[in-house]
Order: C-alpha cells, then sequence, then structure tokens
C-alpha cells in the first residue's frame, strides 16, 4: 500500500489522533478482549471472578475517564479505520451516551460482585462471567456508537449474549422464559433492521450525525414519519412498552436471580435510550406528530405496569412489573420533548438501572433468606436482619418515587414538563402509579418483611459479597436523591444536546460539511 | 453414515477441505474469500469428520474446546484493531509491514490478522453449535 | 424499473413471514424469523438500489475504481445482518429442540412452565 499514487486525503483522516479519543471505543474494545480470555480459561473456575470483577472496575474507570473528558470538551468521535465521516464507522460519544454507559458499567460491576456468590461452579463452568463481559461490550457499544448500522450490531451482540445468560442452568422453566424472551427481542431487532434498510435507501448514509443533517435539510420531501413510527414501534418492544410488552413479565423471573437484576438494569434502557437518540435527535418534528400516541402509549404502560405488581404473588415478577411501569414514565417524558421532560426520561433511566437492579439482588436475598419467592409463604425477615430490610425499604421508597430518593426528581421533571403543555391527564397518570407502586411495594414489604415467619427458618447468614453491591448501589440511589444538582445540572446539558444536537455533529464533521 | 469408503474417505477430505480453507483464508485480501467463508468450509471439513466419525473424534482432533478457539479468534481480532494506538492512527486502521524472508517480500498487515481472528471465531462458534447439534441426536 | 418486482417479493416475504410467525407451533415461529430476516435483506438490497454495474473490484495496479461500479455497501450490510441472522437461527434451533426434550411440547400454548396457568393471587390480609 505504500507505492499509492492517489490523492487519499479526500477519503482518509491525514492527521494524526490524540490518545484522549480512544477513550471512545476502548470501552467496548476492553469488554471484548476481557470477555474473550475469560472465554479461554472457561476451565479455571476460581480465576473467573477474580479477573472478571477487575475487567468490570477497569470499564468504570474507562467509562468516567470518557465522562470527564466530554464534560470537558464536549462529544468525541473516532472513526474507524482512518476513513473520514461518513463512509467509516463513527464512534461518538456525548453526554448522554456516557452517563447511560457509566450507570451501565457500574451496574454490572456490581452484579459481578453479587455472582460471586450466586452463580455456582456449573453457572461458572456454562460461561457466567464471558457473557456478562460480551453483554457489557454490546451496552457500551450500542451507548457509544455513532452509526444506526453498527447500533444494530452491537444490539445483536448484547442480544446473544443475554440468550446465553438467560439459559443459564436450563431448567425448563428458564428455557420456556428464554424461548419467550429470544423469540420476540429478535423479531424487535429484526424490525429495526428492517426500518435501518428504509432509512439506507431514503438518505444514502448511515451515520447519525450525516442523517440528522439531511433530516433537517430535507424535511418536507422525505418520508420521515414512517422511520420514526417504525423506530418507534421496534425499540418500544425493546424497552417493553405497552402494547409490546409482554416478553419481559414472561422471562424476566425465570433465570438466575443476578441475571435477572442485570437485565432489568440494562436491557430495557438500551431501548430507551435507542428512542432518545432516533425520535429526539434524528426526528424531532416526527416525534412531535407522534407525541400523543406516545404519550397514551406511556400511560397506558405505567398503569398496566403498577396494576401487574399488584396482581402478582412472585416477588420477581411484581418487580418485573414495576421495570414495565418505569418505562411509561420514560415514555412519558419522551413524549413531551422538552428539555425538562428529555431530562427527566435520561434521569428515570439512569435511577431505573440502579435501583431495579438492586431491587432483584434484595429479592435474591429474600429467596435465600425464607426458601421462596412467594409473598404467600414469605415472612419475618426483620427478624433475620435488620440491615437488610432497611436497606430493602430504601429502595422500594425509591422505586416508588418518593422523597427523599433518586426516583422522586426525575418523576418531578416529567410532571412538570407535561404540565407546561397542560397534559394533567399525564401527571394524574404519573402519580395514580407512583400510588399504586407504593401499595404494591409496601405490601411486599409489610408480608415479607413485617409479618411474622409462617414456619421456623432455617438460620442463613448473608454473605458479604451479597451484602456490598446491594448496599453500594443503595447508596447511589440515596446521594444522588439528597445531592442531585451536580447529576442535573449534567443531565440538562444532555438533553440539551440531544434537543440541539450541532455539538455532536461538530464533533463528526470538524471542518464542517 | 458408518459406510466403510466413507469412513475411509472422510479423514483425507476433511484435511483437504481445512487446507483449502486456509487458502481461501489467505486469498480473500484482494479477491472474494475471506475469514467468514474460509471458516465456515473449515466447520463443513469438521462436519464430515464428525458424521463419518464421531464428536468424540472431532473433539480429540480439535484438541482445544470450540469456544476457546472462538474466544482466541475473538482476542486476536480485537487486537488488530487495538495495535494502530500506537501509530496514532484510529480504531482499525490497516497497517502493514512487508519482512523479506529468504528473498522473498512477504505484505504482513494487521488485516490478515483481523481475518485469521474472524476465521477462527467462526471455526469455533459454528463447530460448537454443530457438535451440540448432532450430541442431540444421539440423546 | 426493477425496484417493483422486487418490492412485491419483499411484501411476499413479509407476509408469509408473519402467517407462520402466528402459528402456535415454534418451529412454524423459527420458520417464520428465518423468512423475515431474508425479507429483510432483500429490502436492505432493494433499498441500495438496483444498478447494471461492474462489481466494486479494483484492477491490478490501480488505486482507485477505473469506471462506475456497483455501490458494494448494501452486500456489505446484507453480509452482517445474514452471518447474525445466521448465529440466531443456529443458537435457535437448539432452543427450540431443548424446549421440546424438556417440557415436551413445541406449541407454544402449552408452555406454561414459566408462568403456571392457576398461579395463586397475593394474599389480601395481613
Amino acid at each position: 500500500m505504500a507505492a499509492s499514487t492517489a490523492d487519499l486525503s479526500a477519503a482518509f483522516l491525514m492527521t494524526p489522533v490524540a490518545t484522549a479519543d480512544w477513550l471512545v471505543v476502548l470501552p467496548p474494545a476492553w469488554c471484548i478482549l476481557a470477555g474473550a480470555v475469560l472465554l479461554m480459561l472457561r476451565k479455571s473456575l476460581h480465576l473467573q471472578a477474580w479477573l472478571a470483577v477487575p475487567a468490570l472496575a477497569i470499564l468504570v474507570v474507562l467509562d468516567g475517564l470518557l465522562l470527564s473528558h466530554v464534560l470537558a470538551n464536549g462529544p468525541v468521535t473516532m472513526v474507524m479505520g482512518r476513513w473520514l465521516p461518513p463512509f467509516g464507522i463513527a464512534f461518538t460519544a456525548d453526554l448522554t451516551g456516557v452517563l447511560f454507559a457509566l450507570a451501565g458499567a457500574v451496574v454490572a460491576l456490581a452484579g459481578a460482585v453479587y455472582a460471586i456468590a450466586d452463580i455456582d461452579g456449573s453457572g461458572r463452568r456454562y460461561g457466567f462471567y464471558p457473557f456478562l463481559l460480551l453483554l457489557m461490550a454490546g451496552v457500551s457499544g450500542a451507548f457509544l456508537t455513532g452509526d444506526i448500522f453498527n447500533l444494530y450490531v452491537w444490539f445483536e451482540v448484547l442480544l446473544i449474549a443475554s440468550f446465553g445468560l438467560i439459559t443459564l442452568g436450563s431448567e425448563p422453566r428458564q428455557i420456556d422464559g428464554a424461548i419467550k424472551y429470544a423469540f420476540l427481542n429478535l423479531i424487535a431487532t429484526t424490525l429495526f433492521l428492517a426500518t435501518t434498510g428504509y432509512l439506507y435507501g431514503i438518505f444514502g448514509t448511515l451515520n447519525m450525525a450525516d442523517i440528522a443533517l439531511k433530516a433537517a435539510a430535507g424535511r418536507d420531501s422525505l418520508p420521515l414519519m414512517t422511520l420514526a413510527t417504525l423506530y418507534l414501534l421496534a425499540f418500544g418492544m425493546k424497552a417493553a412498552a405497552f402494547p409490546v410488552n409482554f416478553w419481559l413479565p414472561a422471562s424476566y423471573h425465570t433465570p438466575r436471580i443476578v441475571v435477572a437484576a442485570l437485565f432489568a438494569g440494562l436491557l430495557t434502557k438500551v431501548g430507551i435510550y435507542a428512542l432518545l437518540r432516533t425520535l429526539i435527535m434524528l426526528f424531532p418534528v416526527e416525534r412531535e406528530e407522534l407525541s400523543f400516541v406516545i404519550a397514551l402509549a406511556g400511560a397506558a404502560t405505567m398503569i398496566v405496569g403498577a396494576l401487574g405488581a399488584l396482581g402478582q404473588s412472585d416477588v420477581r415478577r411484581v418487580l418485573g412489573y414495576v421495570v414495565i411501569s418505569g418505562i411509561g414514565i420514560m415514555l412519558a417524558g419522551l413524549s413531551l420533548g422538552s428539555p425538562g421532560g428529555v431530562g427527566g426520561a435520561i434521569f428515570y433511566a439512569l435511577h431505573s438501572m440502579v435501583v431495579m437492579t438492586a431491587l432483584y439482588m434484595a429479592a435474591g436475598l429474600m429467596g435465600r433468606l425464607a426458601g421462596s419467592f412467594d409473598l404467600n409463604r414469605l415472612g419475618g425477615l426483620y427478624g433475620r436482619s435488620a440491615l437488610f430490610s432497611g436497606l430493602s425499604l430504601v429502595l422500594f421508597f425509591a422505586a416508588s418515587g418518593l422523597p427523599p430518593f433518586s426516583g422522586f426528581w426525575p418523576k418531578v421533571m416529567v410532571a412538570k414538563a407535561a404540565l407546561d403543555i397542560g397534559a394533567w391527564w399525564l401527571v394524574a397518570a404519573v402519580f395514580l402509579t407512583g400510588f399504586l407502586v407504593t401499595i404494591a411495594l409496601g405490601r411486599v414489604f409489610a408480608l415479607a418483611y413485617w409479618r411474622p415467619a409462617p414456619e421456623a427458618l432455617p438460620a442463613t447468614a448473608i454473605p458479604a459479597s451479597l451484602l456490598l453491591p446491594l448496599a453500594a448501589l443503595t447508596a447511589l440511589t440515596v446521594v444522588f436523591g439528597l445531592f442531585p444538582d451536580a447529576l442535573l445540572s449534567t443531565i440538562q446539558a444532555a438533553a440539551q444536546g440531544l434537543s440541539d444536537p450541532s455539538a455532536y455533529i461538530g464533533s463528526v464533521f470538524p471542518g464542517g460539511t | 453414515m458408518n459406510t466403510l469408503i466413507f469412513r475411509t474417505v472422510a479423514p483425507f477430505l476433511t484435511a483437504l477441505m481445512v487446507l483449502f480453507s486456509l487458502f481461501v483464508l489467505l486469498r480473500g485480501h484482494n479477491e472474494p474469500g475471506g475469514g467468514f467463508i474460509g471458516g465456515l468450509i473449515a466447520v463443513s471439513a469438521l462436519a464430515i469428520f464428525g458424521i463419518a466419525n464421531g464428536i468424540l473424534a472431532v473433539r480429540r482432533a480439535l484438541w482445544f474446546h470450540p469456544m476457546a478457539i472462538s474466544a482466541f479468534g475473538l482476542f486476536i481480532a480485537c487486537l488488530a484493531g487495538l495495535m494502530s494506538i500506537f501509530f496514532a492512527v484510529p480504531f482499525m486502521t490497516g497497517l502493514w509491514i512487508t519482512p523479506v524472508i529468504l528473498g522473498v517480500e512477504i505484505p504482513l498487515s494487521s488485516v490478515m490478522l483481523f481475518d485469521t481472528g474472524v476465521y477462527l471465531v467462526v471455526v469455533g462458534s459454528i463447530t460448537s453449535i454443530a457438535l451440540a447439534l448432532e450430541a442431540g441426536d444421539d440423546a | 424499473m426493477m425496484e417493483f418486482p422486487f418490492a412485491l417479493l419483499v411484501g411476499l416475504f413479509f407476509a408469509a413471514a408473519v402467517y407462520l410467525m402466528l402459528s402456535k407451533f415454534l418451529v412454524r415461529v423459527l420458520l417464520g424469523v428465518v423468512l423475515l430476516g431474508n425479507g429483510v435483506n432483500l429490502l436492505i438490497f432493494t433499498n441500495g438500489r438496483i444498478l447494471r454495474e461492474v462489481p466494486p473490484i479494483i484492477p491490478d495496479g490501480h488505486d482507485v475504481p477505473t469506471m462506475l461500479t456497483a455501490n458494494p455497501l448494501p452486500q456489505a450490510l446484507i453480509l452482517t445482518a445474514i452471518v447474525i441472522s445466521f448465529s440466531f437461527f443456529a443458537f435457535l434451533l437448539v432452543l427450540v429442540y431443548r424446549a421440546y426434550q424438556d417440557l415436551g411440547t413445541d406449541n407454544g400454548n402449552e408452555m406454561r412452565a414459566a408462568e403456571p396457568e392457576n398461579d395463586p393471587l397475593p394474599p389480601t390480609g395481613y
């Protein structure tokens, strides 16, 4: 290639790349490397956790460094293989993407620590930790990529890793849950791919910054409404929005508890992130047209989730419906489209990642202490461990959106943004949901913790490696509930960056177009 | 498939197909071919061997677990992309060296390393699925 | 105007896929998913415009194509999608087979291991 005669500067980046820009690609690349090493060492069961936990700690550090870089310098872009955008596959990290990636890494680290005691030898031999790292590669890649087809590829990476995780153990009920999860998610991603095919046919480009530019320029003549609606359906299905939410309650209670915790924290939020990216950044005018539909879907998702949580006797299924009700609040924020609404959706997504993971971890401890997940049989947990009960109560309040925990602020933001445009019915739905979820989770507390144990429980100690991640995540929700100022201003900036993507576009096309 | 002819021919056929898969892998840089299609040819070779001599024979012949092969491929493919961090060019930029070995100029590149990684990923993962499906028949 | 028959064909693929996916038997649903994937691949191919140009291969001794070539990007996208859908097909095939072995049925309506039919309600009193 050295004997090249043509002028390559029209296609290739000729200036050297700053080492700091590598932070954009390192999170997914690091996860793939670490996951591959763990997969090669699958037989060394004792090594797995000792390698995976530091690897995920490094991922948290990388995402943290990327966040500080983006906070200081604005969005960062790197295009694979030295191609100039829009030809190469671009990785672009803006504030929204980095916030999601960092929260995801923190949740995964907590899950990896929890799994030390929760995943036994056979689960490790089957490859829990390699799958976890591949899942994180998919999740980080999806949050940081700036190319819509590449987003599809990362969706598939995280999907195949999640298939491996959900079938861990291979009990009949897990296979049943996995079948429903796998088929419906595969149909959703295929729909996403079909929409991306249409998008390519319309724009002739797949780079998100380029799409945003071309959509703004040719809004009157292009069939963008079709694209926006199809993306809403495809990503709505991934996010478990009503009426395409049925795969979630059918599958989230079947896998190992730590797998369920990671799924509840990570997977639906990737769908929400993709909705934010496409509907707010790429097709804002079309989102405005669709806003009533999205708001209705959001309100229905909230109420259906809250009612479903009231009607279940298995704690894990209660939590599955609580996840769905949270998705409804994010959709409501998305439908409003104002900085307050979008900021509320982002904040609620980050809050939900942390709190839902912690809640599933708490459910795992309930099952371990009381030997059951059934509300008809649970009881006496307060007598077993006052500390664990206190942590659980904080999490229940946070998930219900009660102050002073982190679930309160995003709900206030969404409600205020809804009141600003006079959508009182949406505000009513948000508060009704908060009320119903408080009842559902309050009942779990009353029955499982306060009620005397129906039968004498065997004495089981709580291993520190199970309590530690739970306590750490609970501490996060308390801290961000009590001191939300720094996070709020960051999230406002992130929402601003989505609504007005000129900084994002400027980072992809530094010289202008 | 327990015929004598098939069982006698299968090892030779397998060897020939694996060799051909390597040829397809290496010619893939400038002509049709490459890691993915080469890997699929190698998997078909192993599948033929498995049909003739059983799954255990394939596992013995591979020496490493198929998933470990796949993981190694993933590892070197990712490494091939990360090498460019030392040359101040973006991720996955092709890097070339042409050492002269025994008087012959041999162009080596990170692209080829990446393609070899893809080859190993395909061989490992599809073989493990094929073996799982073949094992399912016996159970 | 080669696009029109291709568009019809894509529609046919989607219709057949939806019909199969509405079945209660998992094997048919699986075949429907495979058909849907193929329909989407054809859709991307059609969306990349169908032209009668030469393949995008640069001749020996040149750095750039010497004449107008076909658009290689849709083919790269389809190849990626084929690889992915192929691996998902293989995984789902194993999964459906395991489900048939463990649950004794491939009828989706009878798969109630994860959601039992008479799940008790939560207690209404303390």
